[in-house]
């Protein structure tokens, strides 16, 4: 479903993303692992057409983004990390208007709305002005809104940062009905070790653009000789700090991604 | 000004100025609100709105385009308000008919405008260099357009500048839909405007497509 192969961005002199490599199957969840700044935001930035590649390949539902953009857009829905909400609309009316631009018929549209609003526990402000919004109202409705309509693959960039854990297991309950039912290829980014460990199948760590371990939460830990993923992450992560020190300091190695 | 208000005076011997204002006034409010809602383009990345938009499964020529028609309906209807208040401080075109064209003409100033706002919204990615565009391009364009002088008897540079800036031929044609007075003729005023529009909005479209988030 996605195939990302050698892939690239450089802002400027700094390399961001740097020659990774993965495939994600279709209907599966898969997480990206990475402490902040590894390039999370920017891959999936890149793999939904917001962002152009230095280098590298990338296919997502058979489309390229960068040829095939339109075809691609029709493939994926999104959360992002940052704010995305109209603050001028109503938290309704920034629902109709994503029901209106993913063309979802009329009917449909309502009824979702009308029960995704209840989920995210929005029902009573539903005619309030976002700008009058509490950051974690603002976080539930941009997934309420993300969840609107019913794409063939879900992005979700670090979906729970700053829900209540109530709101938060709602949420993946209802991606797991999702991804049960119309068979929804799930791939979100995460800094909660647990998070990852049970609802992905496979994981993926990023660390200073580079992919360093992928595989199930049970193959990262048996790699590492460890118990949990959260111990997993930080080995695998301090290793490659120590080694990326030892070749800049010992064999003068270039700090290419690498620190 | 001292190059004579001329040719455009001799109009039925009613030279006044400000009639002969009218039009520059008029296209000076749809410039500005043009370029301004051209320019949210910005706030909208700023605040994040843009990212939903450019995510969302609609070609973004066509974001681009009903975003501009939007914007030009706005600047458009800023203008007619402009023009019903010189009506009623005195201003009264050569021919109520021709109001119709003038507004045709008004709403090809505004598109124009709101594409230049646009490009300028999607090269620059905060508001900093919004006053160096407004004080450097805008306020140039609308000095030199020929919308507080006339453009007869120009100095020859001056003269081949009037003529580079598109503003100029918009207001050349209200002035000449208005007044029943222009300088290029009022085909060549349109056929000058709408081609440059066109350029524009093209050129607008093709920034638009490769903002990068
Ligand atoms: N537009 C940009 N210009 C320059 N550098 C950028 C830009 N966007 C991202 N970066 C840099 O790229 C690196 C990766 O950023 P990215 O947002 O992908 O990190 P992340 O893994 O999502 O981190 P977080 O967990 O904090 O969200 C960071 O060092 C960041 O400073
Ligand atoms: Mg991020």
């Amino acid at each position: 479903m996605i195939e990302v192969k050698n892939l690239t961005k450089k802002f400027g002199d700094f390399t961001a993303v740097d020659d990774i490599s993965f495939d994600v199957k279709n209907g599966e969840i898969f997480a990206f692992l990475g402490p902040n700044g590894a390039g999370k935001s920017t891959t999936i930035k890149m793999l939904t057409t917001l962002l152009s590649q230095t280098s590298g390949k990338i296919k997502l539902n058979g489309y390229d983004p960068k040829t095939d953009s339109d075809a691609v857009r029709r493939s994926f829905g999104i959360v992002f990390q940052d704010p995305s909400l109209d603050d001028e609309l109503t938290a309704w009316e920034n629902m109709e208007f994503h029901g209106a631009l993913y063309d979802i018929p009329k009917k449909v549209r309502r009824e979702r709305i009308e029960k995704l609003i209840g989920f995210v526990d929005l029902t009573d402000r539903k005619n309030s002005l976002v700008k009058e919004f509490s950051g974690g109202m603002k976080r539930r409705l941009e997934i309420a809104r993300g969840l609107l309509h019913h794409p063939k693959i879900m992005f979700l960039d670090e979906p729970t940062l700053g829900l209540d854990p109530q709101t938060r297991n709602h949420m993946w309950e209802y991606l797991s009905g999702l991804n049960k039912t119309e068979g929804t290829t799930v791939f979100f980014t995460t800094h909660y070790m647990e998070e990852a460990e049970r609802i992905a199948q496979r994981i993926a760590i990023i660390d200073h653009g580079k992919i360093i371990a992928i595989g199930t939460a049970d193959d990262l830990k048996q790699k590492t000789g460890t118990s949990s993923l959260e111990d997993a992450f930080l080995a695998l992560t301090v290793f490659y700090w120590l080694w990326g020190t030892v070749l800049v300091l010992f064999f003068k190695e270039p700090a290419r991604g690498i620190i | 000004m001292g190059y004579g208000f001329g040719s455009v005076f001799q109009r039925a011997g009613e030279g006044d100025y400000i009639e002969f204002l009218a039009p520059g006034i008029i296209g000076m409010s749809i410039i500005f609100t043009a370029v301004f809602s051209g320019i949210e383009v910005i706030w909208d990345r700023q605040f994040g709105f843009l990212k939903e938009m450019l995510a969302a499964p609609i070609p973004r020529h066509s974001i681009m385009i009903g975003r501009t028609l939007g914007g030009a309906t706005v600047a458009t209807i800023q203008g007619l308000i402009v023009m019903l208040i010189s009506f009623v401080l005195g201003f009264h075109p050569a021919s109520w008919l021709a109001v119709f064209p003038a507004v045709l003409v008004m709403f090809l100033i505004a598109l124009l405008f709101t594409s230049v706002g646009t490009i300028i919204g999607s090269l620059l990615s905060d508001m900093q260099g919004f006053q160096l565009i407004m004080n450097f391009l805008v306020m140039p364009l609308f000095f030199l357009s020929g919308a507080l002088f006339p453009l007869e008897g120009l100095p020859k540079a001056l003269s081949v500048i009037t003529k580079l800036d598109p503003l100029s031929y918009g207001i050349d044609g209200l002035r000449e839909l208005l007044l029943g007075v222009g300088h290029y003729g009022i085909f060549i005023d349109i056929a000058a405007l709408s081609a440059i529009t066109f350029f524009f909005l093209m050129l607008g479209g093709y920034f638009f497509k490769r903002i990068q988030i």
